[in-house]
């Protein structure tokens, strides 16, 4: 190979190196300012709700590609695709404002059935299983219910009416001798359609709200035991702990039940039990 | 070069062939992007809903789905397996598309194209300066770059951008802010780069192109023997250096433009005087003397003084 052949070989090697890195370069600082972009814009606002079977906010954008069936085939016009900078929702992505149109619920759920890419799931058969929030009453100061008064529209427009909210009967203080029939929302019936924030009769803001799950909901506290709802204690035998009965004295082992030393009564009971102490106002003994 | 390049792009081939036949495929390319987009805006407009979505994805007569491989292909990357209904629409798109020339998407579908045109048109006409030209490879980086952030963020990340979609989407949808992204496109290529964003660094236009790497449909310069230097086809071609190997072949190099850049538009066929390029399909073998001036192949004698 002659010294010039090495040399043009050489230069080109050298002007290849160096568009390969002015390129990489280039397309790292593009891919890092489209990542931040990502990443601002999939916060997805809490008034925004997705359609019913919508895989969690991360797999979601993932799958969705943003074509708008979904909206197409809704027959109630509950679906729109965000608009850029208008809604908060990720630019072009479905969702609804449930005091706006809510979910209808329908049985066949055609905005499933519309979806190509799976983004929202198929596995979703029976609508009552959707899970697209859940109802909050977010306002207790101004819901009528709360208040004393009876206007139940949310309970009756409910369509899972007496599971998802059910109306729970509570003595209302203020007047003394009516019911409060309070509005209550479970969760684990909820389907997040928001037919009671559409229909809450305040005027402007609902008092009750569709929330997504990530925000109206807590984790249950495993690492406590609900006694009542389940019978098996934490340890096997039952510790039987001296009975702390009313009297002199902080210490009950010291003094189990206020009596000390000679005052234990014979255990016979022989004449009736006479506590060492009195209680106010029996004329006990001293 | 001839004297004729001083002429305005176009002038001879309106001047010989009428102004119809100099500006049949854009005329051609015009009423095909009208109808595409029509197609979408019958349901929204007028309730005629042979159509539903958009170009990521549709639904046509309710039986056939298209989907954009290209972003099937960034979901894929994010890690969600679409279901079968988004393969298939994506398999027919890109079967299309590697038949007819990816690229053919470009110019022929995308909405963005008639932005970037007028844009192009206008800096013509303003003479202004091209400006910062990145390498023609810078596309492919972007595509990587795009596939990785997908990847990254698992999400179908140029769809958070995508000026096409934004467009698209936004006629068929409502467009809120997305005019911000069309306005910056054509002001993009009228200012900072000429034929920058389709020509330089849209990673979908990328995508198409390598789609369309083995395409049938192509476009040869066979006449290229009758080339008088004018250098319209190369003032109109939005990705000019497709032309030079085909067109400044010698007998031996096939005069056909096999680049995959290439986005079939069919201007250069328009603004030719002496119809140097032709459609045809890429297995065309039809003998196409060479213009490059060699002892084997010397310059015709006619024309010569023209």
């Amino acid at each position: 190979m002659s010294a010039k052949t090495t040399q043009i070989k050489n230069r080109d090697r050298r002007r290849f190196l160096q568009d390969a890195a002015r390129g990489a370069a280039g397309c790292a600082v593009a891919g890092m300012g489209l990542t931040w972009l990502v990443q601002d814009a999939r916060a997805l606002p809490d008034r925004a709700i997705r359609p019913p079977g919508a895989l969690a906010e991360d797999d979601f954008l993932s799958a969705c590609i943003r074509c708008g069936l979904c909206v197409r085939d809704c027959p109630y016009d509950t679906l729109v695709l965000a608009e850029l900078g208008v809604d908060g929702a990720a630019t072009g992505t479905p969702f609804f404002t449930a005091r706006d149109i809510p979910c209808e619920m329908c049985d066949d759920i055609p905005c499933v059935a519309a979806c190509p890419t799976g983004a929202l799931d198929k596995g979703l058969t029976n609508i009552d299983d959707a899970k697209m929030g859940v109802a909050v009453l977010i306002d207790q100061e101004n819901c009528l219910n709360a208040l004393g008064l009876r206007c139940d529209v949310c309970y009756r427009v409910c369509p899972v009416i007496d599971e998802a909210i059910t109306l729970e009967t509570t003595h209302n203080a203020r007047s003394g001798h009516h019911a409060i029939f309070m509005p209550t929302v479970h969760a684990d019936k909820c389907t997040g359609c928001g037919k009671c924030e559409k229909s809450c009769v305040l005027p402007g803001e609902s008092a009750i709200k569709v929330l997504p799950m990530r925000t109206a909901r807590a984790e249950a506290a495993d690492h406590y035991k609900r006694g009542w709802e389940e019978n098996n204690p934490l340890v096997d035998e039952l510790i039987d702990l001296p009975d702390r009965l009313p009297g002199p004295g902080t210490d009950n082992l010291v003094a189990p039940g206020g009596f000390t030393g000679d005052a234990i009564p014979d255990p016979s009971m022989e004449g009736g039990f006479k506590p060492s102490f009195s209680l106010p106002g029996t004329g006990g003994s001293n | 070069m001839s004297d004729k390049t001083h002429l305005p792009v176009g002038a001879e081939a309106i001047r010989d062939k009428g102004w119809f036949n100099a500006h049949r495929y854009l005329i051609l390319r015009r009423v095909s992007q009208t109808f595409f987009l029509s197609l979408f805006l019958l349901g929204p407009w007028f309730g005629i809903w042979w159509v539903k979505g958009n170009l990521s994805g549709s639904m046509t007569f309710d039986i056939l789905p298209l989907t954009d491989p290209f972003i099937t292909l960034q979901g894929l990357a994010a890690g969600h397996w679409p279901e079968l209904t988004a393969l298939i629409g994506a398999l027919i798109v890109g079967v299309a598309y590697a038949l007819i020339g990816g690229r053919v998407y470009c110019s022929w579908v995308c909405p963005i194209n008639p932005v970037t045109d007028a844009a192009s048109w206008l800096h013509r006409k303003l003479d202004l300066p091209k400006g910062w030209q990145p390498k023609r490879n810078t596309r492919y980086f972007m595509l990587g770059m795009v596939i990785a952030v997908s990847a990254l963020t698992g999400t179908i990340a140029w769809e958070f951008v995508n000026p096409i979609s934004m467009l698209h989407r936004g006629l068929i949808f409502g467009m809120g802010f997305a005019w911000a992204f069309v306005i910056g496109v054509f002001l993009f290529d009228l200012i900072l780069a000429r034929r920058g964003w389709c020509g330089h660094l849209c990673p979908v236009g990328a995508f198409y192109g390598l789609l369309g790497q083995k395409s049938v449909l192509r476009i040869t310069a066979d006449k290229r023997e009758a080339c008088d230097d004018c250098m319209d086809c190369f003032a109109v071609c939005p990705e000019m250096h497709v032309i030079t190997p085909a067109l400044r072949g010698t007998d031996e190099d096939t005069p056909l433009i096999l680049s995959p850049d290439c986005t079939n538009c069919g201007r250069c066929i328009d603004v030719c005087s002496v119809d140097v390029f032709h459609f045809t399909h890429r297995f065309d073998e039809t003998p196409a003397p060479g213009r490059v001036r060699t002892r084997s192949n010397p310059a015709p004698k006619v024309g010569k003084a023209a």
